[in-house]
């Protein structure tokens, strides 16, 4: 499916997931590249966000969801009981829908992710807030005001903040679930131009409802529909030539 | 013949009066118990009131002993209480959640949030004053800290779980370990609920009497020893008040007054700075 | 990427991890350890009184600690009849007040006179008892009592203090919670309800009778039952007003007992063994009666958790 030479990122295999006895997720083989934008679409409740979640292990935190199959990052199943979460998460970093910042200062907010991992002295702190700030192109709007609290940006802001503090950490891949869905048009095209721009440095992948979105700023594309993976290809090839009959309905908003 | 019409009008004229007088029933005994605590108290508040001891009637005495014997007793019961309150409060919100036994602790912090305070006197004489074989001003405190930690308990749990989970699941994300994600992101943006919680749990206890009956007792003389009876003032006010001297009465009435402007003013200080409606169960 | 001084630090952040929960779970098991314990220590220190007096202690009202015969049937009736007749004042009183904020008064007093019924609340019970005893005592002693004497009880004295004082005393305790609450209910009425009836031309009472009150009869009775516990339990406030007399319960205008009146009045000078084991027994009784008042109030009135 994938049809260039780029180094697999993410690679799942029989990926099953259940909330209680809910079976959410059907024997999902995908396969991520790194250094790409990869965005999943697909109605609501056909299970794009438990997907990405599996990513994180996010869904550990509850009780009654589990995984089986396995999911392969850079080698190592993720999936195995012996895995470290936090460290995954360390690699594996994460923007909400609603813009989440913690009630805390903006520098604090991104300090808060970096002083988990390493012991920097407060000038090595500051250029690393700065650097993130930066690369999430926020640096300009709160260098003035670093000690204000996050909470008191605006939304656009708010979700740039996420993103840096996503970044500062370092991580290897970024998961994004509908991260403008919450926006206005504005603060939605800053972030995908913010998008196109990690991907030089960053695995991105992307829930998103809006197919649009996706054939903006996605180089690869999978479609779900009620747990299962029926396509995945680039992101031109889905959208113009696609190959099963419930993507077609899809595009074309029949579905 | 009345109408049927007129009927129902002075039917709903007759009701909605009787309920006007049910509000100004209840209006005119606060104001009856407010007016004879500063009218009695007043005349009773003097320096010496603060730099006296109790003495015996027909001496001149004031209530220090009682009112620093009350702040430590008091200061002691949040120590012990307000820790164990907000543990077992993160407890049941962050770990326990709707497991059996979470469920079975929350039942049991109902019981004991309106088992009568006299029995949690009597049950703290039982477990310390009986196997130290003297009251004491631990005793005390540990008996107002059984009536601190219910409170606490559950208004910790409930402003936690009032936290939404994507704010949890930011700090998850980035690989905090669970003991960090409880204490630097959902403690602090619920700060100001956790801290009602205590308030409320003191102003509470503030009046407290009937468990320092046989737990702390009371004290006729100066003492800061915690291990000794200690002077308390809601109990010199029972003692006073009771009694037949017209010396004692007037000390107990500004006693009285003391706790109250005391317990009223952290009730409207909680309502002002934390806009919160107190849950009176 | 992790190096082995990370691998390290996530041990020990998982070490930690596991020390909080432990921590916390072992407070919170306390809490129900403590209630546990509460109940079987009490029996404990009241078997001398179970083993001696069985049965009669419930029957009997003879209260002679020195010949050791001793019955807890005053105090309980003492308790019983109380907390109901309080009840029973508080329930007009505390539905008027609740109908009076929520759908009677102009809006800007709403809140303060909501304000002013809860700082009722907020006053100690030891306040109340010094009210009971010096302000209301000498009203009711004089001109209520003798009036009540001369057309309904003929051969009570006026002394002021008795169930009467204890039971009006307790009732003004327990009125800003029973109001609370029903004022609650009220507010979960929807508009659209009322709107309806109003606009066939019912009257403001006929509203609340027909439309508000019923609707609301599950939260109504769960304040009933709140408030009734908080009385059951009272203990200060009592203590003061109702004259100390274990005598089984006459008229209201005569003195009586309340089980926490007797436990505050008697047990800090209880000599001999069964005399303190009576007394933890009387306390055994209040705490089952408590207990079966909460259970009725967990299965009438379930609160919703967070």
């Amino acid at each position: 499916m994938i049809m260039n030479n780029a180094p697999i990122k993410i690679k799942t295999e029989d990926l099953n997931f259940f909330y209680n006895k809910h079976h959410a997720l059907k024997s999902i083989d995908m396969e991520i590249p790194a250094h790409s934008v990869t965005a999943i679409i697909g109605p609501s409740g056909c299970g794009k966000s438990t997907l990405l979640r599996t990513f994180n292990r996010m869904y550990a935190i509850y009780d009654n969801q589990h995984a089986t199959g396995s999911i392969f990052i850079d080698g190592e199943n993720i999936l195995s009981p012996h895995q470290d979460l936090n460290k995954l998460r360390s690699q594996v970093g994460m923007v909400f829908q609603k813009p989440t910042p913690f009630p805390m200062s903006i520098f604090n907010n991104i300090a808060f992710g970096v002083s988990l991992y390493e012991k920097l002295s407060r000038s090595q702190l500051a250029e690393r807030v700065e650097w993130s700030l930066k690369k999430a192109s926020l640096w300009n709007e709160v260098k003035h005001i670093l000690k204000r609290s996050g909470l008191g940006l605006s939304g656009g802001q708010q979700q740039r903040l996420c993103i840096a503090r996503a970044i500062a950490v370092r991580p290897q891949i970024i998961l994004l679930d509908e991260p403008t869905s919450a926006l206005d048009p504005i603060s939605t095209a800053h972030i995908e131009e913010l998008m196109t721009e990690l991907k030089k440095e960053y695995t991105l992948c992307i829930v998103t409802h809006n197919m649009h979105q996706a054939k903006r700023i996605a180089d690869h594309t999978g479609y779900m529909y009620a747990g299962k993976l029926v396509e995945f290809d680039h992101t031109e090839g889905i959208f113009s030539k696609p190959v099963h009959p419930s993507t077609q309905d899809f595009i074309s908003g029949k579905i | 013949m009345i109408s049927l019409y007129t009927k129902r009008r002075i039917t709903n004229t007759v009701c909605l009066t009787l309920a006007g007088l049910m509000m100004f029933i209840g209006l005119a005994c606060l104001i009856s118990i407010l007016y004879g605590l500063v009218k009695n108290g007043l005349s009773g508040l003097s320096f010496t009131l603060f730099t006296l001891n109790t003495q015996a009637p027909g001496i001149a005495g004031g209530l220090k002993n009682a009112m620093v014997g009350s702040l430590m007793i008091l200061f002691y019961a949040l120590i012990i209480g307000a820790p164990i309150g907000l543990l077992a409060g993160t407890y049941l919100a962050e770990f326990g959640k709707k497991s059996r036994l979470a469920k079975s602790i929350q039942f049991a912090n109902d019981i004991l949030l309106s088992t009568p305070s006299i029995l949690i006197g009597l049950f703290v004489y039982e477990i310390i004053v009986v196997n130290a074989q003297h009251f004491s001003g631990w005793a005390g405190a540990v008996a107002l800290a059984f009536i601190v930690i219910p409170i606490v308990t559950r208004t910790t749990e409930e402003i936690f779980l009032l936290v939404p989970s994507a704010l949890r699941e930011s700090a998850f994300a980035l690989g905090a370990a669970k003991w960090k994600v409880i204490l630097q992101v959902v403690l602090r943006v619920s700060r100001t609920g956790v801290m009602t919680g205590v308030l409320l749990a003191l102003a509470r206890i503030s009046g407290e009497t009937a468990p320092l009956l046989f737990t702390a007792l009371n004290n006729q003389f100066w003492s800061v020893n915690m291990n000794q009876p200690m002077a308390n003032l809601p109990s010199v006010i029972f003692q006073y008040a009771t009694s037949p001297y017209a010396d004692w009465q007037q000390l107990a009435w500004a006693g009285a007054l003391l706790i109250t402007a005391c317990v009223l003013g952290l009730n409207i200080f909680i309502r002002i700075f934390f806009k919160q409606k107190p849950p009176l169960t | 990427m992790a190096s082995a001084l990370q691998n390290q630090t996530f041990k020990f952040q998982h070490a930690l991890d596991a020390l909080f929960h432990r921590t916390s779970q072992l407070l919170a098991l306390g809490i129900l350890a403590t209630v546990v314990l509460i109940a079987v220590l009490l029996f404990h220190s009241s078997l001398p009184s179970l083993t001696q007096f069985g049965l009669n202690f419930l029957t009997s009202a003879e209260w002679d600690p020195v010949a050791e015969r001793m019955g807890g049937l005053g105090p309980i009736v003492g308790t019983l009849v109380t907390a109901l007749l309080s009840v029973a004042i508080a329930i007009p009183v505390s539905f008027g007040i609740a109908l009076f904020i929520t759908e009677i008064c102009p809006n800007c007093l709403r809140r303060i006179l909501r304000v002013l019924i809860e700082l009722l609340a907020g006053i100690p019970s030891i306040i109340y008892g010094m009210w009971g005893l010096f302000i209301l005592a000498p009203v009711l002693a004089d001109p209520v009592q003798p009036w009540l004497i001369a057309h309904f009880f003929p051969n009570d004295t006026p002394l002021g203090i008795g169930v009467m004082t204890a039971a009006i005393v307790l009732s003004i305790m327990i009125i800003p919670f029973m109001a609370s609450v029903i004022q609650d209910g009220f507010a979960l009425v929807p508009d659209l309800l009322k709107e309806s009836a109003y606009a066939l031309g019912a009257t403001r009472w006929e509203v609340i009778r027909n439309v508000i009150l019923p609707y609301c009869k599950s939260s109504a009775i769960g304040g009933v039952i709140l408030g009734l516990g908080r009385a059951l339990g009272e203990t200060m406030a009592v203590a003061f007003v109702i004259g100390n007399s274990h005598e089984l319960f006459k008229s209201l205008i005569a003195p009586g007992s309340t089980i926490s009146s007797v436990l505050a009045n008697e047990f800090s000078e209880a000599t001999g063994k069964l005399y303190s084991s009576a007394l933890s027994e009387l306390g055994l009784i209040l705490l089952g009666i408590t207990l079966l008042v909460f259970l009725s109030s967990k299965l009438l009135f379930a609160r919703s958790r967070g």
